[in-house]
């Protein structure tokens, strides 16, 4: 069922339509991620997939006209690369341990210590936020200000945009 | 048994919905079939939920529900007014 709205974003040429279709497509993968018990990854896809780039692309949308023009040339070099990194990423999968395997090289390697010493080493107490705000600390620094960019710039388009407007009428 | 008939059927739904929003002539076709996936995500978690006997991810339902009213809002809204920052008809535009 992805595959087919996927091929659908693909084919359609009416913008609008593939941002319905989008939202669509972040509302399948989020339940798919359900299925697979990754909730907080499902509730990150939803949140942001279904909700916020809706949102964002239909203020793109305004932006620009509604129709996507024809492509010049018959895109098969892209298409040849999009086969081939799919072919790697599944050969790649089936070098991973088994679904939900307790001796998994991730639950050997710094998880017990995560689990076992993160109350004695950084004083949080909660396992998760010790490892995301101190053992990564440097990594969530960078992700915030990439984030933090990010916002600024949409926030720039689409005010500049709005203030156009009022001075028109 | 019960709960896989009724994923079976929600599934059914899902596939119609996403074929009205593929072929949908107007953007309301779309907008609705936008909605109707987004609520039969919503059952499907739910039911799911249920079918594997751990009914705890309910709250995620919830939510789900939730996000799903904001994209129609804002795709209707975008349709209305051509613009998503453009207060309603009621409320005078707000001074610099």
């Amino acid at each position: 069922m992805m595959a087919v709205v996927a091929t659908a974003m693909v084919v359609q040429r009416n913008l609008f339509a593939v941002v319905v279709l989008g939202g669509i497509y972040s509302f399948l993968m989020a339940t798919a991620l359900v299925a697979l018990d990754a909730v907080d990854v499902a509730m990150t896809e939803a949140s942001v997939g279904a909700g916020i780039s809706t949102v964002l692309l239909l203020g793109a949308l305004h932006l620009v006209r509604g129709d996507e023009a024809r492509p010049l040339g018959r895109p098969w070099f892209p298409l040849a690369v999009s086969i081939a990194a799919g072919g790697v990423l599944v050969y790649g999968t089936l070098g991973l341990s088994a679904f939900s395997d307790a001796d998994a090289p991730i639950h050997r390697h710094v998880a017990p210590r995560y689990i076992e010493q993160a109350m004695k080493e950084t004083g949080v107490p909660n396992v998760v936020t010790a490892v995301l705000a101190s053992y990564r600390g440097y990594d969530t620094l960078g992700e915030t200000t990439v984030v933090f960019t990010a916002g600024i710039g949409v926030i720039a388009l689409l005010r500049q945009r709005r203030r156009k407007d009022r001075d028109r009428k | 048994m019960m709960f896989a008939a009724a994923t079976l059927a929600i599934i059914v739904t899902m596939a119609l919905a996403i074929v009205r929003a593929i072929r949908g002539p107007t953007v309301f076709d779309r907008a609705q079939a936008g909605n109707t996936t987004g609520t039969m995500a919503v059952m499907l978690l739910a039911v799911i939920g249920f079918l594997n006997g751990r009914p705890e991810f309910l709250d995620l339902a919830i939510v789900y529900g939730l996000l799903n009213l904001v994209g129609t809002i804002a795709v209707l809204k975008f349709f209305r007014y051509g613009d998503l920052g453009d207060p309603g008809e009621g409320e005078p535009p707000r001074q610099p």
